[in-house]
């Protein structure tokens, strides 16, 4: 499939060919999942709606509920305010959500549809709500999608009511509900009282019960995203995905952001688990202590199975970001870091941490996994990191290839377990060594194929 | 006909909703715009239309507009190809703030240039998706320039998301092929209206999702008849351009080829039949129908015979599944009528009943044949959604849906087993042998010992 990639890099300005993002919508639509009892409606054609849901399904493997405004021809000329009225009247008395969350699409921010308005003069059911974030489709990518319904959450709900709760917000960013039930779990053994938002564990893995749930028992609570404002601190987890959302907590609220990496291997969860210590005065229990001395224990066991190993990585810019500084920390080197999501931060920061490696690393922000193969293909690696799409370049080069990030469409249970935090970095071990020794399995002749590796 | 008070359903919804009586005259509401505010399981123009092209394997498929839509779409249909893999990339010109303010024109001209360059294609069709509707980009003139300049056909595909359903998206991508038909007029003879009997046919509304395509092809080469042009599965540019050649079209997927039928047929007096080839019944039935049209006695009799040996080859493998499938229920939500119309006829084959049947776009002709074959109080509904589905599967407690990708866990959730008979579909499901794959598909699933630990 990829047999036309040449060697040689071409600079292209015009064409993007096999992409590393996609557009904001379906970002939007992930975080507003991680609402309860929310139906995000996507303002705009079927299509957009039909598309966002089948990507999440198949990412999830759940199902996916939103809703659209289903423009036609006289929507998109005299503008969509009417259909967004309809839809919202309808949505409440057939699917009674507690919550509509809009996002918009490229099709009604460029006829310039005023969604503030539209809510305003439309019925909504006592004790009902409706937000909305303009994520137009043409700016950024999924995550910025992300972070504006994320920041949407806190614009129209969040109050500083002038009681404090004690409480941290928690902004996890774009990760699987398995990365956000490890993130709860750890503040739970902290025993530091928290708000985390979104939140999509038990909606998008929720448990098989019988029966169809239109909206599962996970989520956000309005209640506690209005309380959110009362907060001590947020702390946001990824610049790209969840920094946005603090910064508006902290115009609107007062209450205090502190930005982090995605806590994606030893150091930064090690940052994490310190800042929450910090700013709530909690020690951080022996039984994430001892976590910690498990993964330094594996770290010391596996270090020969990746050490100098040349590594691809692909993905969101959060996770590539910690992910590079966690292979970092295993001895790999990482080559190449691509992400398809725009910004002059992402380059920055990779660079920064490669610098001190002494290695060459390519990073790219707005890259295409064309660009990838063609570097790929001029100096190989040992290793690939990403997403599904990957497969076709591993293929192609014959690299080992490690399934990480978003989406992941051609195998399962990724979703239910962590990245993140010390399980997660043990499971990225495993992944990373596994790929490797079952490379190394592979190629041996028979009088090289080891027993003990 | 008598219509059953709904509770939870629209009063919007309840002319798409019937409990069938075969003799009633009432028609369902159908072929019309889905509600604003509906949890909708369908899709848009460029859907349509993307869909339906994607197949042509050796042409780029330029997407005009930001990034989303190419990235949904990226290899996700399924279609094998037996050659050139090109079309499984994707291209974009991933529109961004500038160029909606000032035009895509000239990066979509620039995009043209950068892959006909690198890749030397044999076409590109650039699709416009729902903001360069919006931007009054003239795709056409970049389009005509583009040819000019590479004396390629560089075909715009007009599939603005909001001009409609899915259904429209299958027009432009009629209109499209039509183009591509128009390109190469003049080198080939055209079929001329009255010439007899045919002598080679176009095979349209296939897309060879898991080899499909080719098991018919082999069928049709055993009775001494051979393709033209595969449209669209595992075809190619050439062969695309060689269809007005042909003496009849054969109409699988009707919902997306019928108006490139009657287009060929009104412009190059290509007769064409509708066919199925799912279910043993409907693929015997289609075949007949081919041979029928060649007026050929040893044709009919190599067709008469290949029916018999293919029936008898997988006779005791289907006896099987019947036992085990006996007396199940199916419900059936599929995109198009003839498919479901097949599905019907295929699970009373395997003793089952379909207690539930559904589509996003069926065709008013095509609900009145559903009504004719579906039993008595079966459910039929037009362009659905997941509460309906839930209320419907439960109540008439089906033991099987068949869907697509968004019903899926749908399915599994309600603890009911699924067969995707789309995109995903994972081995061929037509002709005979796929008869015997689908009864297969159907026992795994449904009597898989999972079900035994689900919660009902």
């Amino acid at each position: 499939m990829l047999e036309h990639t040449p060697k040689e890099y071409v600079e292209r300005s015009a064409l993007t060919i096999n992409p590393a993002k996609t557009c904001q919508p379906v970002g939007a639509m992930y975080a507003a999942l991680g609402i309860h009892r929310c139906l995000p409606h996507s303002h705009g054609s079927h299509g957009c709606c039909a598309y966002h849901r089948k990507l999440l399904t198949r990412n999830f493997r759940d199902p996916v509920m939103a809703s659209t405004s289903s423009f036609t021809e006289g929507a998109a000329v005299f503008g969509g305010g009417s259909n967004l009225k309809t839809a919202i009247k309808n949505v409440f008395s057939i699917y009674d959500p507690d919550i509509i969350a809009i996002h918009t699409t490229c099709l009604s921010e460029t006829i310039g549809d005023d969604i503030p308005s539209s809510i305003m003069s439309s019925q909504i059911p006592e004790g009902k709500i409706v937000i909305h974030a303009n994520t137009p489709s043409y700016q950024g990518s999924h995550i910025t999608g992300f972070s504006n319904m994320v920041k949407g959450m806190v614009k129209y709900l969040s109050v500083n009511s002038k009681v404090p709760n004690g409480k941290l917000n928690i902004i996890p960013g774009f990760v699987n509900p398995g990365d956000m039930r490890e993130i709860k779990r750890m503040m739970k053994a902290l025993e530091v009282p928290f708000t985390m938002f979104p939140d999509t564990s038990n909606v998008l893995d929720a448990p098989m019960i019988g029966k169809f749930e239109m909206y599962p028992k996970g989520g956000t609570k309005a209640q506690d995203l209005i309380d959110a404002g009362n907060s001590k601190a947020t702390v946001a987890l990824g610049c790209f995905a969840s920094g946005e959302g603090a910064y508006e907590m902290e115009k609107k609220c007062k209450v205090p952001a502190r930005v982090l990496k995605t806590p994606i291997g030893i150091k930064a969860t090690d940052d994490y688990l310190m800042t929450v210590s910090k700013l709530t005065g909690m020690a951080v229990p022996e039984e994430l202590d001892e976590e910690r001395g498990q993964l330094v224990d594996i770290m010391v066991d596996c270090h020969y199975h990746y050490h100098g190993k040349k590594a691809a990585i692909f993905g969101d810019p959060d996770f590539c970001i910690a992910l590079t500084e966690f292979v970092i920390s295993l001895g790999m080197i990482p080559k190449y870091v691509l992400t398809g999501t725009p910004g002059d931060a992402f380059e920055r920061e990779i660079k920064t941490m490669q610098a001190d490696t002494g290695s060459d690393c390519k990073a790219k922000a707005l890259g295409d996994l064309f660009t990838l193969h063609q570097w790929m293909k001029e100096k190989p690696v040992d290793l690939l990191i990403g997403g599904t799409h990957g497969k076709y370049l591993a293929r192609a080069e014959d690299v080992p290839f490690v399934r990480m990030g978003f989406p992941i469409l051609d195998r399962s249970v990724h979703s239910y377990l962590p990245v993140v935090g010390y399980k997660g970095a043990m499971r990225i071990i495993e992944m990373i060594s596994n790929a490797l020794l079952d490379r190394q399995d592979r190629d041996a002749a028979d009088e090289d194929l080891e027993l003990i590796m | 006909m008598e219509k059953k008070p709904i509770v939870e359903i629209l009063e919007e919804r309840k002319n798409s909703i019937y409990f069938n009586i075969k003799d009633s005259k009432e028609g369902l509401k159908c072929e019309k715009d889905s509600l604003a505010g509906s949890v909708s399981q369908r899709a848009c123009v460029y859907c349509g239309a993307r869909v339906v092209l994607n197949p042509i394997t050796d042409a780029v498929h330029i997407v005009h507009g930001p990034i989303g839509c190419a990235s949904y779409t990226w290899d996700i249909r399924g279609s094998l190809t037996s050659g050139h893999e090109v079309y499984r990339n994707s291209f974009s010109t991933d529109l961004g703030e500038q160029d909606v303010i000032f035009g895509g024109e000239k990066k979509l001209a620039a995009a043209v240039d950068e892959i006909v360059l690198d890749m030397s294609p044999k076409a590109v069709f650039v699709y416009s998706t729902c903001i360069v509707g919006v931007i009054g980009d003239d795709v056409d003139a970049v389009c005509k320039e583009a040819e000019r300049k590479y004396c390629i056909p560089v075909i715009p595909v007009k599939s603005s998301g909001f001009a409609g359903n899915k259904a429209m998206g299958y027009k432009a991508a009629c209109w499209a092929l039509m183009k591509l038909m128009d390109f190469s007029a003049g080198n080939f003879a055209p079929h001329l209206k009255g010439e007899g009997a045919p002598v080679n046919i176009n095979f349209l509304g296939d897309f060879n999702l898991a080899g499909e395509i080719w098991i018919i092809t082999d069928y049709l080469k055993k009775i001494g008849i051979s393709i033209r042009a595969k449209v669209t599965g595992d075809s190619r540019v050439e062969e695309i351009m060689g269809a007005p050649q042909a003496s009849l079209n054969i109409v699988q997927c009707a919902g997306s080829m019928i108006y490139l039928a009657k287009e060929m047929e009104g412009k190059y007096g290509i007769p064409f039949i509708k066919v199925s080839f799912f279910g043993v019944e409907d693929t015997a039935l289609s075949l007949m129908r081919i041979a029928e049209a060649f007026e050929d006695i040893e044709v009919i009799n190599r067709t008469k015979e290949l029916i018999f040996i293919e029936k008898l080859k997988i006779r005791s493998q289907l006896a099987k599944y019947r036992k085990r499938l006996n007396g199940k229920k199916a419900a059936v939500y599929v995109g198009g009528g003839f498919k479901a119309i097949s599905l019907i006829r295929q699970f009373r084959d395997l003793g089952m009943q379909t207690v539930m049947v559904g589509t996003q776009t069926g065709r008013a002709d095509e609900y009145e044949i559903i009504r004719s074959i579906a039993d008595e109080g079966t459910v039929i509904l037009d362009d659905t959604n997941p509460v309906e589905l839930e209320k419907y599967i439960s109540e008439k407690g089906a033991d099987i849906l068949v869907g697509g990708v968004k019903e899926r866990p749908l399915a599994y959730k309600l603890g009911i087993a699924f067969c995707d008979h789309n995109h995903e579909r994972k081995h061929p499901l037509c002709g005979f042998e796929g008869a015997v794959n689908f009864a297969k598909e159907i026992d795994l699933t449904i009597n898989s010992p999972v079900w035994r630990v689900a919660l009902k």
